[in-house]
């Protein structure tokens, strides 16, 4: 068989394919639930009450889709210009640290300046983060899927060592967690009682700069050039190791302000479980969103509805709530088949 | 010094044996899968699906010899789920890697959980044990260390040997590195590249699997979480080490696992004065470098991620 572009995807294509996407990922996990002994339609129907069946679900599956948002975000910066970022989760971590140690009361300033101060703190060492695999690349050629991949580990013993060293919290009773962070470093919530806080706004306002950078920007344009054809634009004399640079600063600072948000908005403190895969899950959230960075918000929602349905799911149900990130996983397969299918002919022979 | 001390101390020699196993198996895999032209990120799940399907066929009464070879069969299935969509439909390699490493241990999981709903401590399986070589294994330090190993390890030397001579020695080993190097060429001898390149990720994902397989059958007796915990990529950083060749690949798999168990043995010696997280660190640190060190003059496979499509240039 070989595949030929289609001169003009057709619209119905552009939405048949992705919707047959969706489709095979409910066969799939419909399988997959009948062989947990439940029935599908039920489990389906748990799920989506889990996710948006209430205002509390709702609210939950807001909170669980704003680090989403930032690491979706990251890896779509970087896909973009091909920097294939992999290590949003040790980034994310990165951010975590930097909020901690500057809002543990290093910094006596009001909340006005300090939270400004510690976001901005914690886009450049998480860019940092980002910046040796693509020196590394640039300069000596290595492949940064498997550095950032690595990193993730050391980054994440290193998290351990803190905690467990000057980190650690005095009144932890022995627990590998920080202290919390100050009031004044607190996001706060945004419906009283609710976990929702005003990370997701950042997110959200994340979210529309990036598009505003990729879309509307010198740089963007540029960074796009470098994904399309690295070679044609460093003859279109665009510097290609300065932009990936820029990307990788860029991409490692979304991901840490994730991490940022995680400890500021949601958990207090820095713990090892701070993110549950954020990072890997943030590959999914791109992709899914074709690396649109509007698109990017609305693939979080998606996803974290499918987490959280799934575990409010998973206690009525007795299905495992694993069947979820199976559902994530399998929609990222069938969706860049189908996104491909859309825009090529198969033709066999 | 007690630093030294511990390099002539047999046990020392038959960690890093232990060690060095599934890393072999695993990068043998890749190595396959890469001198056909296919980057196969799925290796991290693959082996993580395999690790638990040697070790559950074992726990539901299967003797240990079906255990490796339905982690075999388990990982073969991923390797054509990852090759389909990366060859005939030309998807991107990274994406569908990382996809696929995601779908095999999410899968892997949600299975554990319906074989064994509440169990907070798995099972235990009688895994395979030590078989001495005779009179081959009396050789102090060495004699342990190589002759009295479980039979998996003797066949992770034994694959090397294979994968080098079908490689380099027969027309199928020719195929498989012209469809990494030249496809075009490989086409105008009338085989299919995407035949040929099917295949070899098949073949290579099975190895993953069974390197995973060793984890939970040799090297421990039960699966748990988390416990292939990152020695997929540093497989992948073993092939670029060894420069796409099985013997030198062999030769940066030992080393890592010299190096591996000589961290772990030094955690005991200067534990109390440096954090035992910076000796786990080492590792993937140590991957890091060696790739920085030599990947100036890597010669990587020219057609490596670059999905053929017949009829094209």
């Amino acid at each position: 068989m070989r595949l030929e572009p289609k001169p003009r995807p057709s619209k119905i294509a552009l939405i048949l394919y992705p919707l047959g996407a969706v489709a095979a990922t409910l066969l799939i996990a419909s399988l997959l639930v009948m062989a947990a002994g439940a029935s599908p339609l039920s489990v389906f129907g748990l799920v989506i009450k889990g996710a948006a069946g209430s205002q509390f679900a709702l609210l939950e599956t807001l909170t669980r889709a704003t680090p989403l948002i930032f690491t979706g975000l990251a890896v779509a910066v970087a896909f973009r210009a091909r920097l294939w970022n992999i290590g949003a989760e040790a980034q994310l971590y990165v951010g975590g640290i930097v909020t901690v140690v500057l809002g543990t009361g290093l910094l006596p300033l009001p909340a006005p300046i300090l939270i400004p101060v510690i976001m901005l703190a914690t886009i450049l060492a998480g860019g940092l983060v980002l910046l040796g695999p693509a020196i590394l690349k640039t300069r000596f050629g290595v492949d940064e899927v498997v550095t950032t991949l690595l990193l993730n580990f050391v980054v994440l013993l290193f998290v351990s060592m803190l905690l467990e060293g000057v980190l650690k919290d005095p009144m932890g009773l022995g627990w590998p967690q920080s202290q919390m962070v100050s009031t004044d470093a607190r996001l706060p919530r945004i419906v009283e009682g609710r976990r929702l806080h005003y990370g997701f706004v950042i997110a959200l306002v994340a979210a529309f700069a990036v598009w505003f950078v990729m879309k509307k920007t010198a740089l963007g344009y540029e960074m796009r050039a470098v994904g399309v054809n690295a070679e044609a634009a460093r003859f279109a004399g665009i510097p290609v190791n300065a932009v990936l640079m820029k990307t990788a600063l860029i991409s490692g600072g979304l991901a840490a302000l994730g991490g940022f948000s995680e400890v500021a908005g949601l958990k207090g403190n820095l713990t090892l479980d701070l993110s549950s895969g954020f990072g890997y899950t943030g590959i999914v959230v791109a992709m899914l969103a074709m690396l649109n960075p509007l698109g990017v918000v609305a693939a979080a929602i998606f996803v974290a509805g499918i987490f959280v349905g799934a575990d409010a799911m998973s206690r009525a149900a007795g299905v495992p709530s694993y069947i979820a990130e199976v559902m994530v996983a399998t929609a990222l397969l069938t969706m860049v088949t189908a996104i491909m299918l859309s825009r090529y002919k198969v033709r066999w022979r | 010094m007690e630093f030294f001390d511990i390099l002539f101390t047999a046990s020392f020699w038959v960690a890093a044996i232990r060690i060095a196993s599934p890393l072999i198996f695993a990068t043998m895999g890749e190595l396959i899968c890469e001198r056909a032209g296919v980057l196969n990120l799925g290796i991290e799940g693959i082996m993580v699906a395999g690790a638990f399907a040697g070790w559950v066929t074992v726990y539901a009464g299967g003797d240990l010899w079906t255990g490796v070879a339905v982690a075999a069969l388990v990982g073969a299935a991923f390797g054509l789920v990852h090759a389909t969509l990366t060859e005939p439909f030309g998807l991107s390699q990274h994406v569908v890697g990382i996809g696929i490493t995601l779908l095999a241990t999410s899968l892997t999981y949600f299975t554990y959980r319906i074989v064994l709903p509440q169990v907070s401590s798995p099972p235990r399986i009688e895994p395979f044990r030590n078989w001495a070589v005779p009179y081959l294994s009396d050789i102090p330090v060495v004699g342990p260390a190589l002759f009295n190993q479980t039979p998996l390890t003797y066949l992770a030397f034994v694959t090397v040997a294979v994968v080098a001579w079908v490689l380099y020695r027969t027309p199928l080993g020719l195929a498989v590195r012209a469809a990494g190097e030249n496809p075009s060429a490989v086409e105008a001898q009338g085989l299919s590249v995407t035949g040929i390149r099917m295949g070899a990720v098949m073949a290579g994902s099975a190895l993953m699997a069974v390197g995973g397989a060793f984890l939970t059958m040799s090297a421990f007796n039960s699966f748990f979480f988390e416990m292939v915990n990152g020695r997929g990529w540093i497989c992948i950083a073993l092939v670029v080490f060894g420069s796409w060749r099985p013997g030198k690949a062999l030769v940066g798999a030992l080393l890592f696992a010299a190096f591996d168990a000589y961290q772990i043995r030094l955690q005991q010696v200067a534990g109390g004065i440096v954090p035992y997280q910076a000796f786990l660190m080492m590792p993937y640190l140590l991957s890091i470098v060696a790739l920085v060190l030599v990947a100036r003059r890597a010669s990587y496979p020219r057609a490596l991620m670059i999905p053929y499509q017949k009829g094209e240039r």
